[in-house]
């Protein structure tokens, strides 16, 4: 099959990640149950005139977007594919309640422009002038790696040369508080570096938005290879272990053969043992690396650990801050990412040094 | 009329997410549209929506949006002859 190389990054999220020529030297540490990113110069990226009707969401995909194109060196793409779990859901809110206010009644067009999830990969077409594939995925947890499978699939049948791929959410009140009621926030604040030791149920909500250039031509900036992705909407804790090992053999890997498996444990005391079943079974002598603890949990936060693992492979070096046991790790030359949401939506990503 | 102006003015910056702006950058004959404030058709929407929300004031012809949306001034004496609430 054609290689598909990941040949640029861009990332806005609770570290300072907007620079590319930083890799997590500077760690930011919480102590709370909600995250926001730390803000990008967003002024120097987008025009004012433009700005003004942008929702948060758009700003940090618009900046993500551009920092990856520009280090991609590309004006334009063959095709915009984004994952959203819930889009610009600030301005869904505006937009609903604006109804509920008004009687149905007085409804302007921005904020439902806005509010739609296609949005975000619909403004970044306009900025670039791009006419090519343009399309969202709305899948939960899997809403990025789908967005990886579709482009994949449209670069080795070579149906597209270069895709910007990425993945965005965002934070806000409404939001917040409803997932607060169910318990999927959790109830005390939590410190980074404490977050896998709570022992308590729910997760520290964040943002973010991560943008990638996936290519057919390998070049100076390439980060690494993505070897293949697959998703489950549901799976058991019994069949982990077999799908996993599954997913390595139909791609041509074996266990021995993952130099670092980067997993999504989020601190919720309910389903972090999906990532137990990996890390303390057939991985348990594999170097292993973690990440919401800087990210944060959202629907896209996989993206992150997307970004980490790219970042990983191109600079040979895992920080500190992100290991999650003591095995000694080697320049990595094949990683390995397994994250899930509450148990549902489960992804396996391969990625490989070139 | 001129509290009027400046409520259009306050009004016209909140609506319209312009977000730099002070109302003292806003003169009461300063174009709206083009090259004064660089409003464009969905700020239109957005006034003509404003008019009738917080004035009262339906537009029977779009077409007279040109004239009225000139400037604040316009706005403010439009909307002193037509106002009902």
């Amino acid at each position: 099959m054609k290689p598909v190389y990941i040949n640029s990054v861009g990332s806005v999220s609770a570290q300072k990640t907007y620079d590319n020529d930083d890799f997590l030297e500077e760690i930011m540490t919480y102590n709370d149950t909600i995250l926001r990113v730390i803000d990008p110069d967003y002024k120097a990226h987008i025009p004012p005139a433009a700005a003004r009707r942008m929702a948060k969401g758009i700003k940090m995909s618009t900046v993500s977007a551009k920092t990856a194109l520009k280090e991609a060196g590309l004006e334009n793409v063959d095709a915009i594919i984004v994952g959203t779990g819930l889009g610009c859901i600030g301005d869904s809110e505006k937009f609903v309640s604006a109804i509920i206010d008004n009687k149905e009644q007085f409804l302007t067009p921005t904020r439902f422009i806005q509010s739609s999830h296609n949005t975000v990969a619909g403004q970044i077409a306009i900025s670039l002038g791009c006419n090519g594939y343009n399309y969202t995925y709305v899948h939960s947890a899997i809403s990025f790696e789908s967005c990886l499978v579709d482009a994949l699939v449209q670069i080795r049948n070579e149906e597209a040369n270069h895709i910007l791929v990425g993945g965005v959410d965002e934070i806000v009140a409404h939001h917040v508080d409803t997932h607060r009621l169910i318990n999927h926030i959790k109830s005390e604040p939590v410190s980074t570096e404490h977050l896998l030791q709570s022992n308590t149920a729910g997760c520290v909500m964040a943002e973010g938005a991560h943008f990638f250039v996936l290519s057919n031509q390998k070049k100076e900036t390439t980060y690494a290879e993505l070897t293949a992705v697959t998703t489950y909407n549901t799976l058991s804790r019994d069949k982990l272990t077999e799908k996993t090992i599954d997913f390595l053999s139909q791609n041509g890997e074996t266990l021995e053969n993952i130099d670092l498996i980067i997993l999504g444990n989020n601190g919720d005391d309910g389903f972090d043992s999906y990532y137990g079943i990996l890390s303390d079974g057939i991985f348990k002598n594999t170097p292993q690396a973690y990440y919401k603890h800087l990210s944060g949990e959202f629907d896209t936060a996989s993206a992150f650990g997307f970004w980490l693992a790219a970042k990983i492979l191109r600079g040979g070096t895992i920080p500190k801050a992100v290991q999650l046991n003591q095995i000694k790790a080697k320049k990595p030359m094949n990683i390995l990412l397994y994250n899930q949401y509450r148990g549902e939506n489960h992804s396996l990503v391969l990625l490989k040094r070139c | 009329m001129a509290d009027l102006k400046l409520e259009l003015k306050e009004k016209i910056i909140e609506q319209l997410n312009l977000e730099d702006m002070s109302v003292d950058e806003i003169g009461d004959q300063d174009p709206l549209f083009g090259e004064g404030l660089g409003l464009d058709s969905i700020d239109a929407l957005e006034l003509i929506v404003m008019l009738d929300k917080d004035y009262g004031i339906k537009l029977a012809d779009p077409k007279e949006g040109r004239q009225i949306f000139e400037s604040v001034e316009t706005m403010a004496n439009y909307i002193e002859q037509h106002q009902t609430s």
